[in-house]
């Protein structure tokens, strides 16, 4: 049996204290955390940095370090700095040995890069060796070459090379949430299907039970199942809710694809083993005949200015619609007058905080507030256009009235200046798998001992 | 006609990756499962999305009383046309939809 010590679903979010340390207490043979995830959207990949603050991340990560040296077991983190670039993995590294120093502690230091060379990628487009997932945007060598970073989701075989190396704290970027947790397992022997399907359940933490929030629980998995535990007050693991983990941002509830394969978890049994813990047995660990790994990658789609107004007068607040579709012609007359930009050179977008921002042309709901906020969104070919172009919507969204022959009112402005520059805005750009001969080939290993 | 939100016990929606979202509609008990999963047509989920239909994937899951639904998402997550970088809306939009 092999016992994985899951402190959270990701550094930076937090982990109750006296739980982890009940886990420690339980002997596990790994300490395994995830560091990131596309879900905060392409910005973090695109410029390689971490959503979390570095003070978050260095007083959680330091925990974890005395945690590891008290159990003596390696402590392993999968896409570091929430994108898993070679730039977030170097920073978290940095983390690392200022912590060891701090608390007199030397460690061997494992680090696994993802970063993908665009010249390796346009290689393997070229080669054929580069498949499109459902739903996956058009590429080509020119795309592939504005993508500012690409990483590979690295999969069981390369954490377990990275285990190999006898370290102490393995810190890799960009891998599948699951590998982190199933290699080990995979390694020793353990049931495949248990250890994948173990490792997803286990991989947000305590979301997989009541009290999610508290983070912490142990997947242990052998040769027939993995038995899932969480340990902080008042968390329990119910065979619904663990079998509801399937569920949980995967748009297929039953099949999980990893490099090497998939988790069919159609025949798995949950049974509880009292109020707290649950068993699963019957997952299917199913081997492919290619070895892929998934890509990701981000480029500039442009760049932004924002601003912000908010309407409150009950005349403006009904009209809002016909309000902006005005202000939008007048505005681009404008544009074209003093810039000489047109509709292909940049876009704007009047949203309407209040009515339809969130669902856009889906709201069905129609419903008069007390008032509405008009957020226009510029996008440009450069910052200093994009800026230009919200300073010519800026008196729009100040003074436009509806009718030509009323007063001219006046709407809210809730900051000065009233542009906001966003910086670039990202895109992902790649949905799709790349195949390889060797699971090692696209990744790079290095050893230290700090 | 009662709102599917009002039957069931919680109806969530997220990414699932940034190509991709997810709705899951957790029922509660066996009753609310037979109302939602022969009520709720994947015809009125897509046309609530205005997509085809075909694009669609559902999962009716009596075991965990859940009806799920999976598409590509209305724009690919972070794009210009993307309103909700996480997908938390849809799940409100679905709640709000009527069945028998």
């Amino acid at each position: 049996m092999i016992r994985v010590l899951i402190p959270s679903g990701a550094l930076g979010l937090g982990y109750d204290k006296v739980a982890l340390a009940r886990g420690i207490g339980a002997g596990p043979d790994l300490i395994a955390i995830d560091g990131g995830s596309t879900d905060s959207g392409p910005s973090y990949l695109g410029r390689g940095v971490s959503k979390y603050a570095r003070a978050a991340t260095k007083a959680e990560w330091k925990g974890l370090i005395e945690a590891r040296a008290e159990a003596g077991v390696p402590l392993v983190i999968g896409t570091a700095g929430t994108c898993g670039t070679g730039s977030a993995v170097d920073w978290l590294y940095d983390i690392t040995v200022e912590i060891l120093t701090e608390l007199g502690q030397t460690a061997r230091i494992a680090v696994l890069k993802s970063d993908q060379p665009i010249a390796r990628v346009r290689e393997a487009l070229a080669t054929n060796r580069i498949s499109p997932l459902p739903h996956a945007p058009h590429i080509d060598a020119d795309l592939i070459g504005q993508c500012t970073h690409i990483v590979a989701l690295a999969g069981a075989e390369q954490i377990a090379a990275a285990l190999d190396t006898g370290a102490d704290i393995v810190i890799a970027g960009r891998t599948t949430d699951t590998a982190i947790i199933a290699a080990l397992p995979i390694q020793r022997g353990m049931h495949p299907g248990a250890a994948w399907h173990g490792a997803k359940i286990g991989e947000c933490g305590a979301l997989c039970a009541t009290n999610p929030q508290s983070g912490v629980i142990l997947v242990d998995v052998d040769e027939a199942g993995f038995t899932v535990t969480p340990l902080a007050d008042g968390a329990h693991a119910t065979p619904h809710t663990v079998s509801a983990h399937m569920l949980y941002e995967n748009s297929d509830p039953f099949i999980l694809y990893e490099p090497g394969g998939h988790l069919d978890v159609t025949g798995a049994s949950y049974v509880a083993l009292d109020d707290t813990r649950v068993r699963v047995e019957g997952s299917e660990w199913v081997p492919s005949d290619r070895y892929t790994v998934k890509l990701e990658g981000a480029r500039v789609a442009g760049y932004q200015t924002i601003l912000i107004a908010i309407l409150r007068d009950p005349r403006y607040v009904a009209s809002v619609q016909d309000w902006c579709d005005d202000i939008a012609v007048r505005h681009a007359d404008r544009v074209a007058q003093r810039m000489g930009l047109g509709p292909q050179d940049y876009s704007l977008e009047l949203r309407l905080v209040g009515q339809n921002a969130t669902l856009g042309a889906l709201e069905p709901r129609a419903g008069s507030a007390a008032e509405v906020g008009v957020m226009g969104i510029v996008t440009a070919q450069t910052q200093e256009q994009a800026n230009d172009i919200g300073k010519l919507l800026n008196p729009f969204l100040l003074h436009h009235p509806l009718t030509q022959d009323e007063e001219q009112p006046t709407f809210a402005f809730p900051f000065s200046p009233a542009e906001i520059d966003r910086g670039p805005a990202w895109e992902f750009c790649l949905n799709h798998v790349m195949e390889m001969a060797d699971p090692m080939e696209a990744f790079t290993l290095q050893v230290h001992d700090a | 006609m009662p709102e599917v939100g009002a039957i069931a016990e919680k109806v969530r929606s997220k990414n699932a990756g940034p190509f991709w979202a997810t709705i899951d509609i957790f029922c509660g008990t066996a009753e609310a499962y037979e109302r939602v999963s022969r009520g709720l047509t994947s015809d009125s989920v897509a046309a609530a999305f205005q997509m085809e239909v075909g694009d669609l994937k559902r999962f009716d899951i009596p075991g965990l009383r859940v009806v799920k639904f999976s598409l590509p998402r209305p724009a690919v997550q972070g794009t210009a046309g993307d309103r909700d970088m996480h997908g938390a809306g849809w799940g409100p939009m679905v709640a709000e939809l009527v069945i028998p």
